[in-house]
């Protein structure tokens, strides 16, 4: 790894390396990836090529095109290191694509290329033959440049376990041959599905953890939504521009989320006036601009239901009508257990905690949503309302022994005192 | 680049398929010029194992591993990569009965 801008002794030119290192080293990195047909050697070429910028630039000035020299000369440089490796055997192999002179560098590193370069890296990173921890891996080090231990921290997970579902990865892109492509039109939907499945695991990973270091966390959500962003700049589709703006909508009541000593604040009882009103003036416009394309998918709708509360002045004045309607859709889109309690919610506040209940307890009837807290909780509330303080307790109780969040046990051991008292 | 595409079916599946589809969507494949070869297999019962221990050989009744799932056929295709080994593999019948199993074939080192 070359350490680059060491603060104190930068001059401004190894500063300027260490902005482009910022802001081009993942294109570059994708782009030697197809050029290189090769991760790891990808890799080392563009650390190659660091060293060079950072050995020459400060003597010979900034190239014109500084992403152009960094994937030439890493492109350069790992064909050299190839050569030095097989300097008695296969060296006629390479004669036809090694010779650098013959090759336009800025054919391969204009802005268009460049960008499908960087499509190309999510798609094969996400791609549904690599396993689902291994996406997220892959994503996470290779499109957003997380070292190893950052991503391990950040999911609780050992180091060198990360590391070996990385190398098992990128084992299989070469041995299986999966290929560094954009999909095309006709696989686009399920592609881009599982795409979005691993941007929004990051976010929720980030988002409603409760173990582990807070800001390491909130950095993972600041990262899915830097990557929903990239996808929705690169690819413009209404599911992409839906995720975006629902992760948009949610992180822009993180402040309200929780009180100063952690407990959780249940949306009804946040202070709105800590919600971050450019966040959810982005999310709205997307969420717009996701339904005039005419097939909003699930995640704009679920997006649109986060904008209806982020609009609403008050959690009085929220339109239950308008989120009730909302469900109805992604009930017929994507029919759940858990989106039926959530449009039960709805209900509840717009038709009386009774109606509410009703559609809960056929729920909990039906028996899938049994063993989920959120369900006895949801219950819990309702029969609070209604009066029904022993089912409360039944509910709550029910609830608390299935959580293991810490902030959700705090909450709902309040709720349990208070239905008690 | 070679893969092949392992067929695994319950043995209540075996015959879920009509010989005369699998037969037809061999054939088309083979038009295509991505087949190298294709069988199906006698059920589970018909398997013996045979191994070699200290130059000794052992046969015994009955396939190596127990599973649900169990071997009912195999394709071997040629493709130029994962995606279109995939996109082949989903047009064998018996996809939508059982699974099948897509592994990249090994060049032997000399």
């Amino acid at each position: 790894m070359v350490k680059i801008g060491a603060v104190d002794t930068a001059t401004p030119i190894q500063e300027s390396i260490a902005g482009i290192y910022q802001s081009e080293s993942r294109r570059v990195l994708a782009t030697l990836i197809r050029l290189l047909g090769d991760f790891d050697a990808a890799e080392e070429a563009l650390h190659d090529a660091f060293r060079a910028a950072l050995e020459q630039w400060p003597a010979e000035g900034m190239p014109a095109n500084p992403r152009a020299w960094l994937v030439s000369t890493g492109r350069f440089k790992a064909i050299d290191a190839a050569r030095r490796r097989a300097r008695f055997d296969a060296l006629e192999d390479m004669g036809e694509k090694a010779d650098p002179v013959f090759i336009d560098t800025d054919a391969w590193a204009d802005d268009e290329s460049v960008e499908d370069d960087r499509l190309r890296l999510i798609f094969t990173c996400c791609h549904p033959a690599l396993a689902p921890d291994a996406q997220v891996a892959m994503t996470l080090r290779e499109v957003c440049g997380l070292t190893t231990e950052e991503i391990a921290r950040a999911f609780l997970t050992p180091a060198p376990t990360l590391a070996q579902r990385i190398v098992r990865a990128k084992n299989k892109i070469r041995d299986a041959r999966i290929p560094y492509e954009v999909p095309s039109r006709a696989e686009l939907p399920e592609r881009l599905e599982a795409v979005l499945r691993v941007i929004y695991l990051v976010f929720n990973e980030g988002y409603s953890a409760s173990s582990g270091e807070q800001v390491t966390r909130h950095d993972l959500s600041a990262e899915a939504i830097r990557l929903g962003r990239l996808l929705v700049a690169l690819l413009p589709e209404p599911e992409g521009q839906g995720l975006l703006a629902l992760m948009l909508l949610h992180d822009s009541r993180r402040a309200a989320r929780t009180s100063p000593d952690g407990d959780l604040v249940l949306l009804e009882d946040q202070d709105r006036s800590l919600w971050n009103r450019d966040q959810i003036a982005e999310g709205v416009r997307l969420v717009e601009h996701a339904f005039s394309s005419g097939r909003p998918g699930p995640y704009a709708i679920q997006a649109a239901i986060a904008a209806v509360h982020a609009e609403a002045p008050a959690a009085a004045a929220t339109d239950w009508n308008e989120v009730v309607g909302l469900y109805d859709l992604l009930m017929r889109m994507t029919p759940s257990p858990i989106v039926e309690l959530n449009r039960a919610v709805a209900i509840a506040m717009r038709d009386g905690p009774a109606a509410g209940l009703a559609i809960i307890d056929g729920l909990l009837d039906g028996g899938e949503l049994r063993e989920y807290r959120l369900a006895h909780a949801v219950r819990g509330e309702l029969c609070r309302r209604l009066g029904r303080t022993a089912d409360a307790q039944v509910s709550f109780a029910r609830a608390l022994k299935l959580t293991r969040q810490e902030p959700e046990r705090r909450l709902i051991e309040r709720r349990l005192a208070d239905v008690s008292k | 680049m070679k893969y092949l595409c392992l067929v695994y079916l319950e043995p209540d599946k075996l015959h879920a398929v009509p010989d005369r589809e699998c037969a037809m969507s061999g054939q088309r494949l083979r038009e295509r010029g991505v087949l190298v070869a294709a069988e199906a297999l006698e059920p589970i019962e018909t398997a013996t194992t045979v191994r070699v221990r200290n130059g000794k050989l052992l046969v015994t009744d009955g396939p190596f591993a127990e599973t649900k799932e169990q071997l009912a056929g195999f394709y071997l295709v040629d493709a130029h990569d994962l995606n279109e080994a995939i996109q082949i593999a989903s047009k064998i019948p018996p996809a939508r009965e059982g699974s099948v199993e897509v592994r990249p074939v090994r060049e032997l080192v000399p």
